[in-house]
Formats: C-alpha cells, sequence, structure tokens
C-alpha cells in the first residue's frame, strides 16, 4: 500500500513535468495557417497523455529496480502473481477508449482541414527535379516563388514532372506529396504575414535537399503591387523573357549563372566557349550547339558531366521562340 | 587442408564465376542478334542472379539435392566436418540449427557494424549546415544503403535468435527441414554482398523504401539493391516456414502451447508475417527490376518511346507504395515481436516471479501480427490516395496501440513486487523497455492523419522508427546476447565491461531520439544532405551526432567484450541465471545433439515463485551432469 502511494505520487509529478515540457509552443515552429491550427491543438492534447504513459511506466520501472532489487544473500523469489484478469481488461479498454477518441478527434479535424471557403484563390505548383513553379490562373501570371495574400484560402493543385515531391511549408504544418501522374490538392489560408520557406518533404533524388523556393504571406496591397508588376513583365526584350523561363523551367537547379559547377554546366561565359566532350572532341558551343543540348542533352555531353539528368521534354514544352529566348538569355551571360 | 575446401571461399568464387557468365552469355547473345556490343542493365540483372546461383553452388547448398536428383542418398551430416579443423564448419554449408544460428548471428552483427560506420559518416556531415566532406550523391547513396543494410541486419538477426533458439525452447535436436535452414542462410551472403556492391557501381539514392519512378531512373546501384532484398525476403520466407513447421510439430511431449516460453509465440507470430507479406516487397522490387531492364510499365506515370509505340497504358505511381507497404509495415512487427519477446522472457527470469499475463502476452502478439496487415495506409496520408482512406487506416493504426500497451502493462507488472537483480541482460532489458516507449509513445501522433501531415517525412519519423527499431529489436537482440553467451561458448562475458557498454549506449540512444524528435519538429527533413541553418536547429544536429558516435563506441566495447570472452571469459556454469527454460538444463556450450533424451514438460514455464514447481524434467542422460 504504502509503495502504491508512492508510486502514484511521483506519476503524478513526473505526468506534469513532462506535459509540461511538450506543450506545442515550445516545440513547433511558428504558426502560419488556419488549417495548420488542427495540429496544434493536436499536440497540446496529445502532451499529457503522451506524459502520463510515459510517467506510469518509466516510474513504476525505476521504482521497483530500486525498492525490489534484491539484496545480496536473499535467494527467495518474488511474490507469486500470475495475472489478474480484471487489470488485463482495464489496460485494454482504457487504451481503447482513448485511441478511438483520437482517431475520431482526427477524422472530424481531417474533414476541418478540407473544408473550401467560396472565395479560394487557384495556384497551380508544378514541381520537378529540383525546383518549384507557381501558376496563379486568375491573373495570368507564373513565379518561380510562391506569394499568397494573408486571409485568403489558397487551394493548391499540385503536378509533377518526373518523380514524387511533397510540398510542405512548415509554418502552414500540412504537407501533401506531388505526385506524377496524378493532380493532387491542398487547402491552406495563411494568416500571418511572413517569409517562409516550401521544403520538398520527399526523397527526389540528387538535389533532393535543395528544392526550396521562397513563400511571402502578403498584406492586400503588397500582394495587388506584385501581381501588376508581374504582368507588367510583358514587355521585355528575348534575354529577359530568356531569364524568366530559366526560372519558371527550373534550369537554375543545374545551371548556375555565377560560374559554379553543379549537376549540370554553369551558364556564365558558357556561350562562345569550346568544351571537351565525352570522347575527348572539341566542340564550340554556339547557338546550334546550345539548340541541340536542349532538345536532346545526351547528344553532346561535355566530359565529366552525367548524361541522362536533363530532362528531354523541352522540345514539346517550350515553343521554338521561347527556346530562342533562352539562348539568348545563356548568350546574354558571356563574360 | 585447402582455401577452397572453406565454403564460403568456394562460394565467393561461384558467385563472381555466374556473374561473369551471366554477363558474358547475356552480351554474346546480343551480338549474335546482330545488335551491338554493349553491357546493358538486363545483362548485369543475368549476371547478378546467376552469380547468386553460381554462390549457392559453390558453398555447397544445393549440394544434397542435387545428388537426390540423381538418385544418391545423402545422410544428414552432422558434427564437426571430417578431417577439416571444426571451425571451419561456421564458413561452410552445415546442418546443425545451432551452427546456422550463429553463422545468422555474425552475419547480421557483420551488417549491423557496417551500416553503422554508414550512418556515422554521414551523422558527421550533417552535424553543421553547408556540404563538409560528402556530395549529394555521395549522400544519397551512403544514407539510402544505411537503411536498407539495417532492415537486412535486423532481418538476419531475427533469423539468429529463431534459428538458434527455437529448437532448444521446445526441447528438440533440430529444425523440421535443415538442408533448407542452411539453403535459407546462405542466400542472405549474395544478397548482402549485393547492396554492399551497390555503392561501387553508380550508387543509388532513393532511400530504403526504392519508391518509384525515382527508383526506376536511379543509377545502377539500385538494381543491385532491389535483386539483393528480393533473395533476403526469399531467405526470410523460408526460414519463417521453418519455424512454423518445427513449431508446431516438433516440440517436446506436454509443451502444449500454452507452456511454450513466450519467445516461441513471438517467434511463430514473427513467422507468420514473414511467411505470408515478404512476397509483396519482392514483388514491388522486382517490378521495379523489370521496369529497369526490361523496358516494362507498372509504376512510371511516363511511358517510354516502345511502350507508347504499342499503346501500353500508363504506370501506376501510388501501386509502388500500396505494394511496398503492405510488407513493410508488417517487417516492421517481424522484427520487433521477436524482441519484445525477449523482453518478457528475461523478465520473469530477473524478477524471479511468473510473467504477468502470459496468456495476454503471448496473444498479444498474435493480435499485433494480424492487425499490422491493415495498417499500411498509413504510410501514405500525404500520399495522394482518397482522402476518405485515411479514416479507416487511422483508426486500425491507432488499435495496433492496444496489443502493444498489454505488453508494457504485463512487463511493469512482472517487475512489481519481485526480486530484480541487475546484470547485463536485464540491464539491456529495462534499456528497451525505456527506448522502446519513446518508441511507442511518439507512435500515435503519426497514426492520427492531420498530425502526420505536419509529421510525415521529417527527422521526427525518423526518431520515433529509430527508437522503435533500437528499443524493440537492437537492444533485446544485445540482451538475448548476453544472455544466451555462456549457452553458446561455455563461458561468461565481462559484467564490467558489459555494464559499460549499457551505460554509454542508453543515455547515448534516449538522446539521440528526443535529439532526432525535436529538430523535426522545428523543420528538419528526412533523406537531405544539406540543411538550412535558419531552421534554429544546430545544437540538436550537434546532439544527434555525439550520441550516434557514444553508441557507435559503445559498440566496439560490445564487440570487444564478445570476442576476448568467447577466448578467455570465466568457465561458465550450465545455468548461470536460474533459469526454467529447458535449454538450461542441458551442459554448456550446448552439445552437438542439445537433448539426448526429448525433456518432458510438466508444469508452467515462469512458476520462479514456487520454488517446488517443476517445468522441465529431464532424463537422466540430459541433464547437467557437471
Amino acid at each position: 500500500m504504502k509503495h502504491l502511494l508512492a508510486v502514484v505520487v511521483l506519476i503524478v509529478i513526473v505526468t506534469l513535468a513532462v506535459g509540461f515540457l511538450l506543450n506545442p509552443e515550445n516545440l513547433l515552429p511558428t504558426l502560419a495557417s488556419e488549417e495548420g491550427a488542427f495540429v496544434d491543438q493536436l499536440f497540446s492534447l496529445y502532451a499529457f497523455v503522451i506524459a502520463f504513459f510515459f510517467a506510469l511506466i518509466v516510474v513504476i520501472l525505476l521504482y521497483s529496480t530500486i525498492v525490489f532489487r534484491r539484496k545480496k544473500g536473499d535467494d527467495k523469489p518474488g511474490a507469486n502473481v500470475h495475472g489478474n484478469s480484471v487489470l488485463e481488461i482495464v489496460w485494454t479498454v482504457i487504451p481503447l477508449g482513448i485511441v478511438l477518441f483520437f482517431a475520431g478527434l482526427g477524422a472530424v479535424y481531417l474533414k476541418d482541414t478540407l473544408k473550401a471557403e467560396p472565395d479560394e484563390m487557384i495556384v497551380e505548383v508544378t514541381a520537378s527535379q529540383w525546383s518549384w513553379r507557381f501558376r496563379y490562373p486568375e491573373f495570368g501570371i507564373s513565379s518561380t516563388e510562391l506569394n499568397l495574400l494573408e486571409g485568403r484560402q489558397v487551394l493548391f493543385v499540385f503536378e509533377s514532372t518526373d518523380v514524387i515531391h511533397s510540398f510542405w511549408v512548415p509554418e502552414f504544418r500540412l504537407k501533401q506529396d506531388v505526385v506524377p501522374g496524378i493532380t493532387t490538392t491542398l487547402r491552406l489560408k495563411p494568416t500571418l504575414p511572413g517569409t517562409y520557406k516550401v521544403r520538398c518533404a520527399e526523397l527526389c533524388g540528387l538535389n533532393h535537399a535543395y528544392m526550396l523556393a521562397e513563400v511571402t504571406v502578403m498584406e492586400q496591397a503588397e500582394f495587388d503591387a506584385w501581381v501588376a508588376s508581374e504582368i507588367d513583365s510583358g514587355a521585355l526584350g528575348p534575354a529577359d523573357r530568356g531569364a524568366k523561363l530559366a526560372g519558371l523551367n527550373g534550369c537554375a537547379a543545374c545551371h548556375s549563372t555565377d560560374g559554379t559547377r553543379s549537376v549540370g554546366p554553369s551558364w556564365r561565359g558558357l556561350f562562345g566557349s569550346e568544351e571537351i566532350l565525352e570522347d575527348g572532341s572539341v566542340v564550340l558551343v554556339d547557338e546550334a550547339y546550345l539548340l541541340e543540348s536542349i532538345l536532346d542533352p545526351n547528344l553532346q555531353v561535355v566530359e565529366g558531366y552525367r548524361p541522362d539528368l536533363m530532362p528531354k521534354v523541352y522540345g514539346d514544352t517550350l515553343s521554338q521562340e521561347e527556346i530562342q529566348d533562352l539562348i539568348a538569355y545563356i548568350r546574354s551571360l558571356e563574360n | 587442408m585447402t582455401v577452397l575446401s572453406l565454403g564460403i571461399v568456394r562460394g565467393l568464387a561461384g558467385q563472381l564465376i555466374g556473374s561473369a557468365l551471366g554477363i558474358g552469355v547475356s552480351v554474346a547473345v546480343r551480338v549474335a542478334m546482330g545488335l551491338p556490343l554493349e553491357v546493358k542493365e538486363g545483362a548485369i540483372v543475368v549476371g547478378i542472379l546467376v552469380g547468386a546461383m553460381g554462390f549457392m553452388i559453390g558453398v555447397g547448398a544445393l549440394t544434397d539435392w542435387s545428388k537426390w536428383m540423381l538418385g544418391i542418398e545423402t545422410p544428414l551430416r552432422l558434427g564437426p566436418p571430417e578431417g577439416k579443423p571444426s571451425w571451419t564448419r561456421y564458413f561452410g554449408v552445415d546442418y546443425s540449427h545451432k551452427i546456422i544460428g550463429i553463422q545468422y548471428g555474425v552475419t547480421s552483427m557483420v551488417l549491423l557494424f557496417l551500416a553503422g560506420l554508414l550512418a556515422l559518416t554521414f551523422r558527421v556531415e550533417l552535424t553543421t549546415p553547408g556540404l563538409q566532406f560528402l556530395d549529394n550523391h555521395t549522400y544519397n547513396t551512403i544514407m539510402s544503403t544505411h537503411g536498407i543494410a539495417m532492415i537486412a541486419a535486423m532481418l538476419v538477426g531475427v533469423g539468429a535468435m529463431a534459428n538458434y533458439l527455437t529448437p532448444l525452447m521446445i526441447g528438440t535436436s533440430d529444425m523440421v527441414f535443415p538442408r533448407l535452414n542452411a539453403f535459407g542462410f546462405w542466400i542472405n551472403v549474395p544478397a548482402a554482398l549485393l547492396i554492399g556492391t551497390s555503392m561501387y557501381v553508380g550508387g543509388w539514392d532513393t532511400g530504403w523504401t526504392a519508391y518509384a519512378p525515382l527508383s526506376v531512373n536511379a543509377p545502377l546501384g539500385m538494381q543491385f539493391v532491389l535483386l539483393g532484398v528480393f533473395l533476403i525476403g526469399l531467405s526470410s520466407i523460408l526460414g519463417s516456414i521453418n519455424v512454423i513447421v518445427t513449431v508446431l510439430h516438433r516440440r517436446t511431449p506436454g509443451m502444449h502451447f500454452f507452456r511454450m516460453p513466450i519467445f516461441v509465440w513471438s517467434v511463430l507470430a514473427t513467422s507468420i508475417i514473414a511467411f505470408s507479406a515478404t512476397q509483396l516487397i519482392g514483388l514491388s522490387f522486382l517490378m521495379v527490376s523489370a521496369e529497369r531492364a526490361l523496358g516494362m510499365t507498372f509504376f512510371s506515370p511516363v511511358l517510354s518511346p516502345g511502350a507508347v509505340a504499342v499503346g501500353s497504358p500508363a504506370g501506376q505511381v501510388l501501386l509502388f507504395q500500396n505494394l511496398f507497404w503492405f510488407y513493410s509495415h508488417p517487417a516492421v512487427y517481424v522484427f520487433i515481436l521477436p524482441g519484445l519477446g525477449i523482453i518478457s522472457e528475461l523478465l520473469p527470469v530477473f524478477s524471479r516471479k511468473p510473467l504477468f499475463g502470459y496468456k495476454w502476452v503471448a496473444l498479444s502478439s498474435m493480435a499485433i501480427a494480424l492487425m499490422g496487415f491493415f495498417v499500411w495506409g498509413h504510410h501514405m496520408f500525404t500520399s495522394g490516395m482518397l482522402e476518405g482512406l485515411r479514416i479507416p487506416f487511422m483508426v486500425t493504426t491507432m488499435l495496433i496501440a492496444v496489443p502493444t500497451g498489454v505488453k508494457f502493462f504485463s512487463w511493469i507488472a512482472t517487475l512489481w513486487g519481485g526480486k530484480i537483480s541487475l546484470q547485463t541482460p536485464m540491464l539491456f532489458v529495462l534499456g528497451a523497455i525505456s527506448i522502446f516507449l519513446i518508441g511507442g509513445l511518439t507512435g500515435p501522433p503519426n497514426g492520427v492523419s492531420v498530425s502526420d501531415l505536419f509529421l510525415h517525412d521529417t527527422y521526427y519519423i525518423v526518431g520515433h522508427f529509430h527508437a522503435a527499431m533500437f528499443g524493440g529489436f537492437i537492444f533485446p537482440f544485445i540482451a538475448a546476447i548476453y544472455y544466451w553467451f555462456p549457452k553458446i561458448t561455455g563461458r561468461m562475458y565481462d559484467e564490467g565491461l558489459g555494464k559499460l557498454h549499457f551505460w554509454l549506449m542508453t543515455p547515448g540512444f534516449w538522446l539521440q531520439s528526443l535529439a532526432m524528435a525535436r529538430v523535426g519538429l522545428l523543420g528538419m527533413r528526412r533523406r537531405i544532405a544539406d540543411w538550412d541553418p535558419g531552421l534554429g536547429i544546430e545544437t540538436g544536429q550537434l546532439m544527434i551526432t555525439i550520441a550516434g558516435f557514444t553508441i557507435g563506441i559503445s559498440m566496439l566495447i560490445f564487440l570487444a567484450n564478445l570476442i576476448i570472452s568467447a577466448v578467455r571469459g570465466r568457465v561458465a556454469s550450465p545455468n548461470p541465471w536460474q533459469s526454467r527454460s529447458p535449454e538450461f538444463q542441458i551442459p554448456s556450450p550446448i552439445p552437438e545433439h542439445s537433448y539426448a533424451q526429448p525433456p518432458v514438460i510438466t508444469g508452467e514455464p515462469y512458476d520462479y515463485a514456487e520454488p517446488d514447481s517443476v517445468y522441465v524434467s529431464m532424463s537422466p542422460a540430459s541433464s547437467a551432469a557437471d
């Protein structure tokens, strides 16, 4: 009886201590979406349930090993207890109730995170190895940065051009895989202006770690100004159009523009240079070579770079004019 | 005696010759068909498979069966080989379950140490942001190989415990199918070599889960891993058939089901899973292999030109995940059920008290095994599967917490009021409970789909999974090695070094788990070569690396202890723990045929509190004479 009382007191103390430590405010990053709030609510409920079961097992385990430790020379056996059906039923039924409660709550919350608001803004997200592109059909603009409006729900519509990626902004909490061949969606309503990052959460090959994009949650005026400036950019010259296309097609994920060696050759000073190919021959990088390399990258691979990494889709996804714009942009990066 | 008289050397030679032959013939066929001389991936697949067969022929695992085909009878050879030193039997085909158990155990330890070394390598890289000494591709390869090699190490470790202990604990001399048993072990060796080789033939970058379509496009190393895992899966299926039949048919007189040592229950449950689910990972990996090598379309949504030409429909990306997790979730229970069985087996011995609620513990293993088949969808909450499916999978997943809870409560109730002594095996049992508790309590937040949408693919999951695997398998495995070490070698391990091992490894593991969960909650993704310093996780990352090295050092101490004690340790008494289990009633090291006469079971296995009760009655010839 004395032992039971001591254990109960210890369990209460440990439960409280651990429960407060597990307060989600200490554990999770800033919350910046309405749907994400359900995650934080669940975590505050978990805190004391986890703390209680942790205390129950750890306190009894440590208490027993200290108090019921066999003394030297004591050869008497322990208590002759084989079991207790009432206890077994209790510790089957109570956890059953708890897990069913959480499963039920989880189902209700899940439904709440899927609720659509009437004025939601659609953002079409295209993920490729290793870049993100965002299209806003409402304004007819595309961008490599994700700019959102505070307080307006967004319906993200995801497509992947190659392998599985996953759209995750820790501050928004919820994530969604981006799967080639199917269209997935996610609804989020940003609540806190600020700058965050989309972090690809599903291993997607070589440069997965760096598959990031900037997210900015803006107030109305700032957002309107950004949309206006993006629409304005229609009157650009070929090289500037090419620069924008390079961003939107994820070229920068593999080709730097500052001379740094990456997955593919840097575009800085590339035009007009002479490169050594795998077979030892030398090629002059002119418009014809760039065009060929964009359409069929495996034909003449520069020594030291891996073939098969660059997609062979640009002949289909880009118009001839767009490819010429890209070449003009690469040309503008001459030293 | 020459080097070639060692089976493993002949096997390795066979694998080399077979691989060369397979590739050579495939290329020759190409050339004969008028195609250019090229080694395509298909030829390498043929080389890998013929190479594995070459190993099995070379090592001698097929010799008896081949002779039967020719009408030659081969008596079951037992005991040390003639004309060779007795240590050589560990390096060739041997039919004794005890030798095979040790072979499994040593192979498991080798894989465990190599996979651990890979982990320490990339933990150094991850200690600080930026890329230090690995590039992205090397990181991805090492991280992926760490994962699959650890999975292999645990599967082989389960084989070690199941093979060594099951026949002993049910009072019989061997498994029902000794030749199948040897085959099942040896196929792991070429498989493990394939997994190791994968790092040097282009590497691979998918993580151990090998999700399509990334795995379809991955470098050549992927193919080695796909087929290596396929072969290890084959071993697991064969081994589990043997365990199931042995437990059903070879129990000694009087040992009805509810008198079996509790570990046997857990091995039976685990074998039922391995026997009926492993096919699915084999299938999914084989399909990726065929998609890569033969241009078939199962999973890729983007069709090859050949597939377009014949009007093939596109592949289903999510199909791979369904097939993969239908095995790979239950596989987790394949590892942890034997581990939890070890915990339940050892607690009564060191508490001198019956196992609390024996039947509840036994049947909770069966419940976990059964329910494990209905939860695979919880790995796919974010995958884009039908939204409504998240709810039934959430409910089934949460329900697994109930039988798992029954085990925890039974363990602490067993400790309560006992006479507890804290030798090294018991310390590792208690450590296992505490770490499995972290794994268990971090689980339900992943099971509730809304919070999993946040946690999925973060370092929190990495922490949860490592705690579940270490608490559920690695710690109990270590406890088991210490506990049965005197039975295996006839000598005692060094208690001081054992305690040092424990006091380094357990706090190290606690720190590692908590730090992993912490950085994950702050936004650290899993499987990334580099992380964002803006996340505020510098301290956490450093802690994980320090903890990792502490665990690594403690494992070296463990290894040293095992090797030194096996040679020079104090001679152990037959039953150093006063265990009631049958294997402790015979001499140490255990004789070739274990029991001279079948022991007779006349009581309950865990009546430690009733000194007069008898569990095992030995005929005089079998009992420990010394």
